[in-house]
């Protein structure tokens, strides 16, 4: 895999940082190099947070932000009305594809979070779901996946949330313009 | 092993793992994670050593002289407006000749409120008598803070680690951790007895009123001791090779970029994009700033150098072209780009490098 470059847009308090370190331990179980950005400024609960994620077959060495990402993951269907999203592929937190132009996976993750009680201030969180999906589309294995949430939260919070990931990695849908 | 982790998470599993056995840190950021990790690690048994909470990072630097002078193995780590404050304190690490090592999460000066990299920071320790590091990465911040105490205790003169602020503090990569049983046949127990030990029953004075030429001896030596701290770098007998410069296909460079920190990795792709087209340029990375690789940069035979920084003496411009300009036998620009945390990427190398090499380069990169 060459240099592949990814941006989550998420609102802050929906784990969109934690999603990338995830899929940053998943990419290191598969044997790649990764690298999870965190975009730090005026981020605040309910903010709009970009977070940045590159896989690679070789070491990463670029340390700037991501600009021009192939892949965007969108935590909100309510993103696209603050923020512009452009990319080859999208993957959304939606139950429509919602967008046209470009490649969408489509997964309902605030459900999956809904139904298995992760909420936090009354908000699902739907990073793990969020996880999942991408997980499934960047091709990785859900084993890999699942050893990297072990590694990020414990107990039943763990349990609670490799079935999340569970569940979108098998619910998210692909739809092509 | 392989491990991800943030370069803050990465330099706390470092003097974990050197067994530190004194810490003093008061938070910010972007470094407050190191001794937050630090505090967890002591609170859970798996780092013995002594946590002291302090109301200011005076006093931080103040209980680790404390430490380090009764013969410990101490640690602190600051930012910015923190390094600021600790200001006197870096110096009287220095000039008491204790084996601190500080790692220095590099962050802009403000005002204005500012929490992002720049190196102005990190240079304001440049006259100190501190050995002045600064990573590319993770991998690397681990590895130096590592080196930090080894050196450190070998030339009694203290270390910092210099990392980007975001960059490398709080972006999670892939970092290799050797086993513990390694990093102890690398790093045995400070000796107790140098450079001296206060401790009870044996009453010495330090920093006391003395001759003027005490004072200035003491400058002179530390300026000789400083001189042999790239033998003891390149011959630490870590894991992975370490030298004060990291040379990029720097073999047949006509033209050489001299920088050092985080970007250096994005540079080092606008200089393979280069040397697609047929540009020959190299890279030599700056891992150390004191002591100040001169011979290194005195060597290089090229037809001009280009140096890239974060910082700004106001008045002269860039610090570390100055220095360069001072030692190098080929015509040296300055440029100076990424102040405030701007984010300079790989594609801004492209073009910066092919103005350089064109001779269509300014001094600042806004």
């Amino acid at each position: 895999m060459a240099l592949l470059e990814v941006m989550i847009l998420s609102f802050g308090g929906q784990g969109g940082v934690t999603a990338a370190r995830i899929l940053a331990i998943t990419a290191l179980n598969e044997g790649k190099f990764a690298q999870a950005i965190p975009q730090f400024g005026a981020e605040r609960r309910g903010a709009l947070v970009r977070s940045f994620l590159r896989i690679s077959d070789k070491p990463i060495r670029r340390h700037s932000s991501v600009k021009n990402p192939e892949i965007v993951a969108v935590f909100s269907e309510k993103i696209l009305k603050i923020a512009e999203v452009k990319a080859n592929t999208v993957i959304i937190n939606s139950k429509q594809p919602v967008l046209e132009n470009c490649k969408v996976f489509y997964v309902d993750a605030s459900s999956i979070a809904l139904e298995l009680n992760l909420i936090s201030a009354g908000w699902p969180i739907v990073n793990t779901a969020m996880s999942g999906a991408m997980a499934k589309v960047l091709g990785f294995s859900f084993g890999s996946l699942k050893d990297a949430i072990e590694q990020t939260f414990s107990g039943k919070l763990a349990d609670l949330n490799v079935q999340a990931a569970k569940r979108a990695y098998e619910e998210v849908k692909e739809w092509s313009a | 092993m392989k491990k991800v982790l943030t370069g803050n998470y990465a330099v706390a599993e470092a003097v974990k793992m050197a067994k530190a056995e004194f810490i003093a840190a008061y938070p910010i950021t972007p470094q407050t994670t190191i001794v937050e990790r630090l505090a967890e690690m002591v609170e859970k048994g798996e780092l013995n050593a002594e946590f002291v909470r302090v109301e200011s990072e005076h006093s931080a630097l103040a209980a680790v002289y404390g430490a380090s002078a009764g013969g410990l193995r101490a640690f602190t780590a600051t930012s910015s407006h923190g390094l600021l404050y600790m200001y006197e304190m870096c110096w009287w690490v220095a000039n008491s000749r204790l084996p601190v090592v500080m790692a220095l999460v590099t962050r802009t000066i403000g005002p204005p409120w500012n929490i992002h990299t720049d190196h102005t920071d990190l240079l304001t320790l440049r006259d100190s008598g501190w050995i002045l590091a600064m990573s590319e990465n993770a991998q690397e911040a681990f590895d130096l803070t590592l080196i930090g105490f080894k050196v450190a205790e070998q030339i009694d003169l203290p270390f910092a680690v210099g990392l980007d602020g975001f960059q490398v503090s709080h972006t999670a990569e892939v970092v290799d951790i050797p086993e513990q049983s390694e990093i102890d046949r690398f790093l045995p127990e400070r000796r107790r007895d140098k450079p001296f030990v206060i401790e009870p029953g044996n009453p010495i004075t330090v920093g006391g009123l003395t001759a003027n030429e005490c004072a200035m001896m003491l400058r002179h030596d530390m300026n000789k001791d400083m001189e042999k701290v790239g033998d003891l770098v390149r011959n630490a007998g870590y894991i992975r090779d370490y030298d004060l410069v990291e040379r990029y296909r720097l073999d047949d460079a006509e033209y050489v970029v001299i920088m050092m920190g985080a970007w250096c990795g994005d540079a080092k792709e606008a200089i393979d994009i280069l040397r697609n087209d047929g540009v020959q340029i190299g890279m030599l990375r700056l891992r150390f700033v004191r002591p100040f690789p001169a011979e290194e940069i005195a060597k290089l035979d090229c037809r001009k150098i280009l140096v890239v920084e974060r910082d700004c003496s106001i008045g002269k411009g860039g610090i570390i072209a100055t220095e360069v300009k001072s030692v190098a036998s080929s015509p040296v620009q300055s440029v100076m780009a990424g102040l405030g945390g701007v984010d300079v990427g790989v594609e801004d190398f492209v073009s910066m490098f092919r103005g350089f090499v064109k001779g269509e380069l300014g001094e600042w990169w806004l």
